[in-house]
């Protein structure tokens, strides 16, 4: 190391000569870019760069030069330096990204591989269509209102205006219940399992005062074997409502409207008389087939099996709710007017999603029910 | 009900052209089920014709008589020679009247007929039985035609071949359409053209001359006899009677009932038709004895019951009335060879009954005898009082026509006449029940066109015709009005219901528990209610076991499942068999549904009125008469809980997937359940939690988890180690706690401390993780076992349990002293209550 150059004394210093410093930055700089490892890197940068690097050892020389040639050789190296800095730093992250990308290639995986390790479950679609079909109308205002399974005649058909001698009202229709108590075993007991969801229309209007909307979703039960038509116990979606002014009109409309928010716009009902002792008048709804919308009647070439080229998909029933039933559940029949429907959620899932065989969705296999996920 | 178009006509001047699909596209638009329109002859092409046999050649040597016959078929082959044809029936003698079909016909389901060589002869035709030609099912011998019948007449026309059939499901409040009458005035009305009504008859007026009658029963309010004497019995139904009873779904039979049965397709009216000669005395109509006998024309031999309405003679009963005849005094047929006592040779002497009874009593009878038959449907749905009169005598008409009897002058009425009925109704009902402003003139025109008189103007006086029985209420017409008017041009529009409150939370929560299970990874199966003893004695359920207490049902689907579960384990364990016996190895299965829990004090259900809202008092013991209905949520689970994979081992199922399904219940209802060692069937009693929740302040029991017992598992063939859970979703509701406070987050460290614990092996986890936790005190945030361990060195008998606890307060970093004292006061509380010691 040169002594510091304290006395005024102009040394002619070699290392510091411009020629020099410019030689050793490019040796510098070459060494870099050569350097094609990060090991190499570090070799170049301890030559280059390290305490013992020519460019190192030129800084130290600045001191010995005389004070006013001090500021250019300074700045010569240090312009030096700072090059050969940034070139390294340059460098170095250019070999650390290749080697990263290196190790991230080795570490690859095959992610087509199956993961099957928590597999999902799923809610049935007969739980999930009826709570669909009950949102439509929560949107629109309606409440859910529930009944027991095993009922009172009074709530499953006199009230419903459904004389003692009806032909539901025996055995090869309605489930009857024997008399719970022991003492009564020798009398009728006067229950049964509801046959339809209508009483639970029966318990909304005595529950509530008009105006009534609700939507009433629920198992049923008839005696029926099963079959792949028909199953002894069932779902039933009911809706009722009770006000000032209700027409077969708003019935009409509020069924457009659900066939539309199930099926699509365009979709549209069809009323067609019929007859309950529960409603008068009374009406068998169709809806418009939502697959071929009609265009299979009367056209061979394009047969519509979800209607059986028919045009319509059969609903259920419907109708002005029979005064006689609001007189029952204490309303004035000439104050309140009110519209009812009822249908089997069954049935639309057949139709709605193709089912062919009513036991697929009474026999709980899970390849049935795993694919209808969490909604419908 | 079936109406030949043809038979139609005769009321209506339908339009030629129009087609059998035109006019119930105009009656189903009116309101009438419509079911099918069979083209009757559809496929059907001549020469098809009379012929008479002239001569036939019995040909011998084949398996069966064949005869080679000559036919006269007059000009119909174009020769006039006769004809030459084999035949294979021998139900017919020379010069009998035939049908022949000729070469080139098509006979109904596509069967071409030509000249061609059989038995060894060329048969030119063929000589049809009824069922070749579609009109019945007798195939036992040819059609032998009356002899009145002109050879060569086409038999496609004699015979009423080609018609259209309606087949309408009459709904059962209008009887009346199940008569001709009543759905010619639907077609005359769909079309606006007048009815010709068959039962608009000149009847003579009741007299005292006729069949004695005596009425004793208020179930019969009109009793018409008449009597035609000198019938001919050997006279039989021309063949367009016949062929309309057949087109309308009926068997001729004799000439006699083939008239009642025309007569009671035609007006609707049913009627009975009795052998004077076989009755002794009056008729009568009153309740049947009770154990009294009658053998009815099927030849059933019937007890009756007191409730039962009867036709009495002086003998006693000859018929359920309203119902069937008794055989006794039935028609009877010319017989071919006189009797040698020289007796009566069938019936000569008839008596025609034509009543009106209580649908209800029908009804009863009908269902008790379990004898539906054309007269019960009629009555049970209601019959024309006023027809019985026309009825009568349109078939006292059709015996002097037809079987050349005389009318006997005599004529029996009995009966009360109720009288027209009026509704009042003001004249925009119908416009305010279907939401169209239809105007009075409308209404009154439609209501006049079913029948009914009109008057009045803002309020009508409506009095209804009497066959429509139907008719009672306002509604009842404003549906005529609305039906006719078009249900198909009601306009749609929706009403404005009063703002909702949406769902209930309970309602709400039933929905996040279906969820909330379907996420961690259950199928929801939802079974049937039905359960039998055996199926409780598979599940190890003890005899005394309030399970046991059932609902039962008067009339179960199988006698094997008599009553209502009480527990959903049953149908939720037999879907999880069903699906491993289909190949399913990991399944996990839930279900939430009602169970049935009769106290056996129920009281027995009044009988309410429905004349008004009963009261509360009323209401409320209807319902006590009903059997508590829980809803229940359970799990069933069997295989991997998570499968072997390449990520490494799966885990079986096991019982604490079943207590975590619970948790994961209560979880979304709020609830932290308490779990406790259980012994329930039928849960393996060493791996059944006891699962608990606070209700309302009060510890209540709400349901089971765990491993079934190995005994149930192999009783119900499932799969070892399968594993379930129960829970009353009620309770566990009710057992909410509300909103949920907000936690304060703390920012300071956490301070972590494991601990191991040796306690006795009998020790519940769960203690000593509350007695850590109070002794822990406020500091504690969390508690948490990460490692159960037995074995030697922790000594036989006993277990180490090791926990992390994690403490932080809410101000302050806490000081390692603090730290130590607190995790000293956990481990001493629980040394304290539970003989934990510090693992060394």
């Amino acid at each position: 190391m040169s002594a510091p150059n304290k006395s005024y004394d102009p040394v002619e210093v070699e290392a510091l000569q411009p020629e020099v410093v410019e030689r050793v930055r490019d040796e510098a700089l070459a060494a870099i870019a050569a350097a094609d490892s990060l090991d190499a890197l570090r070799e170049a940068k301890a030559a280059h760069a390290g305490d013992r690097s020519p460019l190192a050892l030129a800084n130290r020389e600045i001191g010995a030069l005389p004070p006013q040639a001090r500021a250019a050789a300074g700045k010569r190296v240090g312009q030096a330096r700072s090059e050969v800095g940034k070139a390294l730093a340059a460098r170095q992250e250019e070999l650390e990204a290749e080697r990263d990308e290196r190790v991230l290639v080795e570490e690859a995986v095959d992610v087509t591989l199956p993961y099957d390790r928590a597999p999902a479950g799923a809610r049935h679609p007969m739980t999930t269509l009826s709570e669909r079909i009950a949102d439509i109308f929560v949107a629109m205002g309606y409440e859910v209102a529930e009944g027991p399974e095993v009922e009172a005649e009074w709530f499953n058909f006199d009230a419903l205006n459904i004389a003692p001698d009806h032909p539901a009202r025996t055995t090869s229709d309605t489930f009857f219940v024997e008399p719970l108590a022991e003492a009564g075993a020798e009398q009728d007991a006067g229950l049964v399992l509801r046959t339809h969801t209508s009483p639970v229309q029966i318990r909304s209007m005595l529950e509530r005062k008009p105006p009534i909307y609700v939507i009433c979703p629920g198992r049923v039960y008839r005696t029926d074997e099963l079959d792949a038509t028909h199953t002894p116990v069932f779902h039933q979606v009911e809706l009722l409502a009770v006000d000032e002014g209700l027409t077969m009109a708003d019935l009409k409309g509020t069924l457009d409207h659900m066939v539309q928010s199930l099926f699509g716009p365009g979709m549209r009902t069809r009323l067609r008389p019929d007859y309950f002792p529960f409603t008068e008048p009374s009406a068998e709804m169709d809806m418009l087939c939502f697959h071929c919308r009609g265009e299979s009647v009367g056209n061979p070439d394009r047969p519509c099996r979800t209607c059986s080229s028919e045009g319509w998909i059969e609903l259920g029933g419907c109708g002005v709710v029979n005064p006689k039933v609001l007189v029952a559940c204490g309303i004035d029949p000439d104050r309140y007017s009110g519209f009812a429907f009822g249908f089997g959620i069954e049935r639309m899932l057949m139709f709605r999603h193709n089912v062919t065989d009513m036991r697929d969705m009474i026999e709980g296999d899970v390849r049935f029910t795993r694919p209808f996920g969490m909604e419908i | 009900m079936r109406a030949p178009l043809s038979w139609l006509r005769e009321y209506v001047d339908l339009p030629a052209g129009e087609t059998g699909r035109d006019v119930a596209a105009k009656l189903i638009s009116a309101g009438l089920e419509v079911e099918t329109v069979e083209r009757l002859g559809a496929d059907l092409t001549g020469p098809l014709v009379v012929g008479q046999v002239l001569a036939f050649e019995e040909l011998t040597g084949f398996k069966k008589p064949i005869r080679y016959c000559q036919v006269d078929v007059g000009k119909a082959n174009g020769t006039g020679e006769p004809q030459n044809i084999i035949c294979g029936a021998t139900n017919f003698l020379v010069g009998d009247k035939v049908v022949v079909v000729l070469p080139g016909a098509v006979l109904p389901g596509g069967f071409a007929i030509s000249a061609r060589k059989t038995y060894g002869h060329v048969s030119e035709g063929m000589i049809c039985s009824a069922r070749e030609l579609g009109i019945g099912d007798d195939h036992d011998g040819i059609l032998v035609l009356p002899p009145e019948h002109e050879v060569g007449t086409d038999a496609v026309e004699l015979l009423e071949l080609v018609d259209e059939v309606l087949d309408i499901a009459v709904t059962s409040d209008r009887g009346d359409c199940l008569s001709l009458r009543g759905i010619a005035r639907e077609t005359a009305i769909a079309y606006g053209l007048p009815l010709r009504d068959p039962a608009l008859l000149d009847v003579p007026e009741p007299n005292g001359e006729g069949h004695p009658v005596r009425v004793d029963d208020p179930g019969c309010d009109r009793f018409t006899a008449r009597t035609v004497r000198d019938v001919r019995p050997e006279a039989h139904s021309p063949i367009w009677l016949k062929r309309r009873l057949q087109k309308a779904g009926m068997r001729p039979i004799s000439l006699a009932v083939d008239i009642t049965n025309y007569v009671m397709l035609e007006t609707g009216q049913p009627l009975h038709a009795y052998d004077r000669s076989r009755l002794s005395g009056p008729l009568g109509v009153r309740r049947a004895r009770q154990g009294e006998e009658l053998t009815t024309l099927d030849g059933v031999k019937r007890v009756l019951d007191a409730g039962d309405l009867v036709i009495i003679d002086g003998n006693g009963p000859v018929g359920l009335a309203g119902v069937m005849g008794g055989a006794d005094t039935e028609i009877a047929d010319a017989v071919e060879a006189p009797s040698p006592l020289g007796q009566a040779q069938g019936t000569t002497e008839i008596v025609l009954e034509a009543a009106h009874f209580d649908p209800v009593s029908i009804a009863r009878t009908a269902r008790r005898h379990k004898l539906s038959t054309e007269a019960s449907r009629r009555f049970e749905r209601g019959v024309d009082p006023q027809a019985a009169a026309a009825a009568a005598q349109r078939a006292v008409d059709l015996l002097v026509l037809l079987a050349g009897g005389t009318a006997d002058p005599g004529v029996t009425q009995l009966g009360r006449d109720g009288g027209p009925r009026s509704i009042t109704m003001k004249a925009d009902h119908p416009d305010r029940v279907a939401g169209v402003a239809y105007g009075w003139e409308t209404v009154v025109r439609r209501l006049r066109e079913v029948g009914c008189t009109v008057t009045g103007t803002d309020v009508l006086t409506v009095t209804v015709p009497s066959w429509r029985q139907d008719l009672a209420e306002p509604n009842d017409l404003a549906e005529e009005v609305i039906r006719l008017e078009g249900y198909e041009n009601l306009p749609s529009t929706l009403p404005r219901p009063s703002a909702g409150r949406g769902l209930t939370e309970r309602q709400r929560l039933h929905r996040r528990v279906g969820r909330a299970l379907a996420g961690a990874g259950y199928v929801e199966a939802p079974t049937y209610p039905f359960l039998g003893p055996a199926q409780l004695d598979a599940l190890q359920v003890p005899g005394d076991d309030p399970r046991r207490r059932t609902v039962r049902l008067v009339n179960p689907i199988s006698d094997e499942e008599p009553a209502l579960r009480t527990t959903l384990l049953p149908g939720l364990l037999e879907a999880l068999r069903r699906n491993v016996g289909r190949g399913g190895q990991d399944l996990a299965l839930f279900e939430t549904g009602l169970v049935f829990l009769p106290t056996g004090e129920e009281p027995s259900p009044v009988r309410l009125p429905v004349t008004g809202r009963p009261s509360p008092e009323e209401l409320a013991r209807l319902d006590a008469a009903l059997p508590r209905q829980p809803r229940r949520v359970a799990v069933v689970m069997a295989g991997a809980r998570e499968p072997s994979g390449w990520w490494g081992r799966g885990r079986p199922a096991g019982w604490a997937d079943a207590v975590e399904a619970a948790r994961t219940v209560a979880r979304e209802a709020g609830v932290e359940l308490t779990v406790e060692a259980g012994r329930y069937a039928p849960w393996h009693p060493g791996r059944c939690a006891a699962l608990y929740a606070v209700v309302r302040g009060e510890k209540r029991p709400v349901g089971h988890a765990g491993e079934l017992h190995p005994r149930v598992v192999k009783a119900l063939g499932l799969p070892e180690r399968t594993c379930a859970m129960e829970a009353d979703l009620d309770l566990i509701t009710e057992a909410g706690t509300g909103p949920v406070a907000a936690p304060q987050v703390s920012t300071f460290p956490v301070a972590t401390q494991d601990v191991a614990l040796l306690v006795d092996g009998q020790v519940p986890a769960a203690d000593v993780a509350a007695a850590l936790r109070s002794g822990a005190g406020e500091l504690l945030e969390s508690l948490r076992l990460f490692d159960v361990f037995t074995g030697e060195q922790v000594g036989a008998g006993r277990k180490s349990l090791a926990y992390t606890l994690r403490f932080r307060a809410q101000d302050r970093t806490l000081t390692s002293e603090e730290v130590t004292a607190a995790r000293e006061a956990a481990v001493a509380a629980a040394a304290e209550r539970t003989g934990a010691t510090l693992r060394a």
